[in-house]
């Protein structure tokens, strides 16, 4: 990184020129707020406490902030992502004033104003940039997650790694782009990656410096401390071949039986987006609209069509099928698993599923001791 | 403080036809049912005309895509186009009253406004059938996607060799069409059909559709000629059969064509409830051949 910059000062290139002072700066940990209060005219988002769990631990989720004070940014992973910000649970998406025997249709994307969310993890972020590839980059991108999609100011932070969670196996556990900001904390100072011009803008308005080597140093360390903390991994080595031999193998059947059919797994996926549409007659016969409401691929009547086949009509069958979607599928379209590892929905699951269980049964690795 | 200008993606109100344009998404045309047919007790032939002549001879699509067709307030579901492609905007829809929209449906009078959005999918190669024999092969309702490229056959006859259609129906009252049969037969086209089980004014053949397809085969000494293609399209469990009695008689995998049928609820490979393995049928599909259907899991 040194080498890199070495001779561009800023005197020499002026502060939006020096490629090194343009992407970190350090700000005092009191800046912090001030930073929230110049953000704090638009909606912000950010990681509160919600109490705490049966067993003890610390429940956390997304939601909107109106005072510094409830901002929690020592947080551990969310029960929910900010899944609900982008594709809500239920979405209007069109609307229609029937006259007779005629009707118009109206759109609304419902967004209005920019969104700062205020304190994400990588793997959050690297979950929305994975469904972009699917929501905003394919053919016929859909207007109502692109609209929310570009009116999101992101500041990152980075994590604490939990017991459940195996990013680093994903490779999401840092995250390149998506954001506009990313903190690292210091202790008495915060490092700040800078990565979009409206993002250096607003740092403007605090006093921020130059990292120092001492900065650097500390950065280091705490990336290492962090990477250190991971206990958990999945072994993705040629995981696509596996899934692909391992089709019809009987530990499938063994977590279908114990699989609920719930669908709790894809709610709380930060990478999970399929839908149903229906619509509905408005109670004054004056109008209509067609919602859309996030689906989940393991409820029963998912691939049921008419005739009352069902594709996949036991509860192994749907549960593989989630797998296969997004440790075979995705990966050989885009090169990656459409799973950022963040375990949220082992977490949830009431029958104690869990992706690297899965996986390890499927690859045959069940470890007894566990 | 920072006021962070809002980003708004669709400042046009405007009409565009690009599969990319964010303002596509939710659009439909509106399209006024010109005629509506009862084929069977189930069955209607619903013919559709895009009311805004200009996007009607705009709109094209190709033999084996399908429509989403919605009606305000009560729901949205894909119908294979059942017409020719000649005919733009003017297209027909062979719809069997199953459930919610369908019964609706049903029960509407001609003048009634639906959307349209589409055309979506993939369809089958006509220009690279062209020179070939071809074997048509539907069972029940599958006869609705096969009428677009017989359509396609018909009107460029001389354009294919020999032209078969097996066609099998649960019983005669079922049978979808019977008033087309005979032009059909007056452009050189062996139409054979068979049901699972006749009745008293039945004269025809009772059994299955592989019957016939077996004594087709036959009539070639057991193997279909390399320069064959085969259409098939019908219920799940037909696939296997005929598709195993084809490639039994030498037809590569590549030149029988399915067209395959799933749950699906936006036809734009978002909702997802179309796929096979990772393979959105909307998008990939529904027209496959039969390599693609193997290499997909749970495909038949
Ligand atoms: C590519 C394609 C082409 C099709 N072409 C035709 C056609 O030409 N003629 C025809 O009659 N039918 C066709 N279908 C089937 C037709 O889409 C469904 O029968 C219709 O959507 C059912 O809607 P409904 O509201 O009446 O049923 P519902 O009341 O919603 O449900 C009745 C049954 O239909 C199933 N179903 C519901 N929605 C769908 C859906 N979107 N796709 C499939 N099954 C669904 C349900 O699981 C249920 O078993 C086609 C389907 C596909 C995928
Ligand atoms: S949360 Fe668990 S029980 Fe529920 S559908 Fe998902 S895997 Fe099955
Ligand atoms: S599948 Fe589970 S671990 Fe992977 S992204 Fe979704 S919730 Fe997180
Ligand atoms: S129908 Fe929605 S993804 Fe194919």
């Amino acid at each position: 990184m040194k080498a890199l910059t070495a001779g561009f000062s800023e005197e020499r290139l002026g502060p939006y020129y020096g490629g090194k002072s343009m992407l970190f700066r350090v700000f005092a940990r009191n800046e912090l707020e001030t930073l929230y209060e110049i953000l704090a005219v638009n909606h912000v988002v950010g990681p509160v406490s919600r109490g705490k769990s049966k067993k003890g631990r610390e429940l956390f989720a997304f939601d909107y902030l109106y005072d510094f004070q409830d901002l929690r940014l020592d947080f551990t992973t969310t029960t929910h992502s900010l899944k609900p910000f982008v594709l809500p649970f239920q979405e209007t998406l069109s609307s229609f004033k029937v006259e007779d025997d005629s009707w118009e249709k109206y759109v609304d994307l419902n967004i209005y104003k920019q969104h700062v969310f205020f304190g994400v993890h990588a793997c959050d972020i690297n979950a929305l940039n994975k469904l972009d590839k699917v929501l905003s980059e394919q053919i016929y991108p859909d207007p109502f997650y692109t609209a929310k999609r570009r009116n999101m100011f992101i500041i990152g932070i980075d994590c604490h790694p939990q017991p459940f969670c195996f990013c680093r196996s994903m490779g999401t556990d840092t995250v390149l782009h998506g954001f506009d900001m990313l903190l690292t904390d210091l202790g008495d100072r915060y490092f700040v990656e800078i990565q979009s011009a409206r993002a250096w803008d607003i740092l403007q308005q605090i006093p921020t410096e130059e990292p120092d080597e001492e900065d650097h140093r500390r950065f280091v360390e705490t990336v290492e401390a962090r990477n250190q903390a991971f206990s958990c991994q999945v072994d993705t080595s040629d995981l696509t071949k596996i899934l692909d031999l391992e089709f019809q193998s009987p530990v499938w059947e063994e977590w279908g039986r114990r699989c609920l059919s719930c669908g709790t797994c894809a709610n709380v996926c930060p990478t999970c987006y399929c839908y149903g549409v229906r619509e509905h007659v408005d109670p004054d016969l004056q109008g209509a609209s067609k919602i859309r409401q996030l689906y989940s691929c393991n409820l029963i009547d998912f691939a049921e069509v008419a005739g009352n086949h069902n594709f996949r009509p036991d509860s192994s069958s749907r549960l593989k099928y989630r797998y296969y979607h997004k440790h075979r599928g995705f990966q050989e379209v885009y090169e990656e698993p459409l799973c950022v590892g963040c375990g949220r929905c082992g977490q949830a699951c009431l029958a104690g599923i869990t992706v690297p269980e899965v996986i390890a049964s499927v690859r045959g690795q069940e470890e007894e001791d566990e | 403080m920072s006021k962070l200008e809002f980003v708004d993606i669709m400042p046009r109100q405007g009409r565009v036809s690009r599969k990319t344009d964010l303002t596509s998404f939710e659009y439909s045309y509106q399209a006024e049912i010109t005629g509506i047919y009862p084929l069977t007790a189930t069955e209607k032939l619903y013919q559709l005309r895009i009311v805004d002549p200009q996007l009607r001879k705009r709109f094209s699509f190709q033999p084996g895509q399908f429509v989403m067709l919605e009606l305000p307030g009560i729901g949205e579901g894909p119908f294979s186009i059942s017409s020719s492609p000649t005919r733009h905007g003017d297209i027909e829809l062979c719809i069997r009253a199953v459930g919610n929209l369908t019964h609706f449906l049903d029960r509407v009078l001609c003048g009634t406004v639906v959307g349209i959005s589409g055309p979506f999918g993939t369809g089958f190669p006509m220009e690279k059938m062209e020179g070939s024999d071809i074997l048509l092969i539907a069972g029940g309702l599958g006869i609705a996607p096969l009428r677009a490229p017989l359509f396609s056959v018909l009107e460029n006859r001389s354009r294919y060799k020999r032209v078969d259609i097996i066609y099998g129906a649960r019983k005669p009252s079922e049978l979808l069409f019977t008033y087309q049969h005979q032009m059909w037969r007056q452009f050189d086209i062996n139409l054979e059909i068979i049901v699972d089980e006749g009745d008293p004014d039945w004269t025809g053949p009772v059994g299955r559709i592989t019957d016939i397809l077996e004594q087709r085969i036959e009539q070639s000494s057991g193997n279909l000629s390399q320069n064959t293609f085969a259409i098939v399209c019908g219920p799940p469990v037909m696939f296997t059969f005929v598709c195993n009695m084809l490639i039994a008689a030498g037809l590569p995998m590549q030149k029988i064509f399915v067209s395959l049928e799933r749950r699906m609820h936006c036809g734009r490979g978002k909702c997802c409830r179309c796929n096979i393995g990772a393979t959105y049928t909307c998008l990939s599909g529904p027209v496959f051949d039969y390599w693609e259907v193997m290499n997909m899991k749970e495909a038949i």
